[in-house]
């Protein structure tokens, strides 16, 4: 394996001791030594805003504590759900008194743990509320949108949910503003490459030279089809084609763009792609608000990349807008709208 | 009518415990074809955990599984943590308070083993998961029992339904979980957790009969 580790299974645990000593701004270890936290976590007078997950997708999810983002995080090993108890933690390292919004994404695992942590978590007299990511479109059809995974556009929704939090809103509206986040979000990811996890060894998956799977998910999840490689331009065209209609985003509509790269893709590339998206988007009469383009949500080294797009509304422009500060996503307050 | 004491059937529970232990490679290695390889670790780690738990705070057989079932909940994650966890917790909670176990306690218990895991598992038989090897043995269990079948042989039914519930799932295609993502490619292997479910019922019936017998 060409990659920088010292024990395969050791893997999670030491990129979490070399991340909290590279970012002691902003977060710090809890008594779980696999919950980290929002250093000024739990911040008084806020609804607390947790997530986790399975390893493997820096800066997800752990680069995306920080001020006015999430205030804990629990992290499982790579690609498997953290228990219950680590959910727990996070829930309670999270916790003010106000409430926590836990918002995760679509995946058998994580539900379950989730729904466990949240039992206890009441049992404890803590009010707690969840918010599904499912806007990986390849994943099932619209009619079972519920059966959909949840992918970069679980971002887009922890920037809501925690702008939200920070401007004082209750548990209730935290959650209704993150799930009308995600509801109006719609991603699509293309693989060109498969991934290795460390402690297995060989990758996962592979995609053949000279091909790329046309809605991959993000651990390899097989997409729509396999498909000779394109150029940058047709290939964002097969991505707004299928993300368009699935909401429908519609011409006049606003929207935020979020482009990530799966983990080897070099950011030339995902410039050269987010040309060829823009460009289509125009065609269709979308106007983008603002746009993210960078490696925010991966998969190890999985070459590729995934298309998000949220449409906009009032509140969720202010909320885009709010200044936030995390390893992942770092902003100054927009003052556009 | 043949019954043994909760108060001596925590040695079911140690058995399970050594069987996985046993079993920890050949379930990574059979997880690794089609998965990530790290069944039987995780399978291990929860149920050494649960030795020591024992060790330090025995009980009867329902005191066992409960503790079991707490450490596979709150420790272990993916998704084998939380649904074996399950399973073990409707087992407990059926037996709890229960001095002496009958083929129709057992019934009962491995009923709810089943609904426990189908409350938070979506999974059907012929998904190719843990649910292909425990449907059809909680079915032959529930089948000799109501047919007036002897305890020690409706055990030997719900083992053979075990086994070849197991050996079903080879030339299955995985519907959930993570071989799913590989479709047709994951036909040809058994799956890891009717696998390791297969084990555990296996020690369950085995066990049971020793302590029918002594």
């Amino acid at each position: 394996m060409q990659k920088f580790i010292n024990d395969p299974s050791l893997v999670v645990d030491e990129m979490l001791q070399g991340y909290v000593n590279a970012h002691p701004d902003l977060v710090s270890h809890t008594e779980n030594d696999r919950v980290l936290k929002y250093k000024h976590a739990p911040v008084e007078g806020k609804v607390g805003i947790v997530t986790g997950g399975g390893s493997g997708h820096k800066p997800a999810f752990v680069g995306y504590i920080g001020k006015n983002m999430c205030d804990a995080v629990a992290v499982g090993e790579i690609f498997t759900s953290p228990p219950a108890q680590m959910f727990l933690d996070a829930i309670k390292a999270a916790d003010s008194g106000k409430g926590v919004a836990i918002l995760y994404g679509n995946y058998a695992g994580d539900n379950m743990n989730v729904s466990m942590a949240m039992e206890e978590a009441e049992d404890e007299g803590i009010r707690v509320k969840k918010v599904v990511a499912n806007d990986d479109v390849p994943s099932a059809p619209l009619s079972e949108r519920e059966k959909r995974r949840g992918v970069a556009g679980e971002i887009l929704m922890w920037k809501v949910g925690g702008a939200r939090a920070a401007m004082g809103a209750s548990l209730d509206e935290v959650i209704a503003a993150s799930q009308k986040a995600i509801d109006n979000t719609r991603s699509i990811g293309v693989g060109l490459s498969g991934c290795t996890i460390p402690d297995v060894g060989h990758p996962n998956f592979s995609v053949d030279p000279g091909k790329m799977e046309v809605g991959i998910g993000h651990h390899g999840e097989p997409g729509i089809e396999v498909a000779d490689l394109e150029t940058a331009a047709e290939v964002a065209r097969r991505m707004v084609d299928v993300v368009l209609p699935d909401l429908p985003f519609e011409k006049e509509d606003e929207v935020v763009l979020l482009l990530s790269g799966l983990g080897s893709t070099p950011v030339m590339e995902l410039y050269i792609l987010y040309r060829d998206v823009i460009a289509k988007l125009e065609e269709k009469g979308l106007r983008v608000y603002l746009s993210y383009v960078g490696n925010y949500f991966t998969s190890l080294e999985m070459a590729g990349a995934t298309l998000t797009l949220m449409k906009l509304d009032e509140e969720l422009k202010q909320c885009i807008d709010y200044e936030a500060d995390s390893v992942g996503l770092r902003q100054f307050q927009r003052n556009i709208h | 009518m043949s019954t043994f004491k909760n108060s001596e059937g925590a040695v079911i529970v140690d058995r399970m415990i050594v069987v996985i232990q046993e079993n920890k490679q050949f379930l990574s290695d059979i997880d690794g074809l089609i998965g990530d390889g790290d069944h039987g670790v995780n399978m291990n780690k929860g149920f050494t955990m649960c030795r020591e738990e024992l060790d330090n705070t025995p009980g009867n057989l329902a005191f066992s599984a409960l503790s079991l079932s707490k450490i596979l909940i709150m420790k272990i994650g993916g998704s084998m943590g939380p649904l074996y966890g399950k399973m073990f917790r409707g087992f407990a909670k059926e037996l709890e308070g229960k001095e002496e176990i009958d083929i129709h306690a057992m019934a009962a218990a491995l009923e709810a083993m089943l609904s426990s895991v189908q409350s938070i598992s979506p999974a059907k038989p012929g998904d190719k998961t843990l649910i292909d090897t425990l449907s059809p043995a909680v079915a032959a269990f529930k089948t000799a029992a109501s047919e007036g079948k002897e305890f020690e042989v409706a055990l030997d039914e719900m083992k053979s339904a075990a086994i070849s519930g197991r050996d079903s799932t080879r030339d299955m295609v995985a519907q959930l979980g993570r071989a799913s993502r590989l479709g047709e490619r994951s036909r040809g292997v058994l799956d890891a957790g009717a696998s390791s479910c297969c084990l555990i019922l296996e020690t369950l019936a085995d066990t049971t009969k020793e302590l029918l017998e002594s």
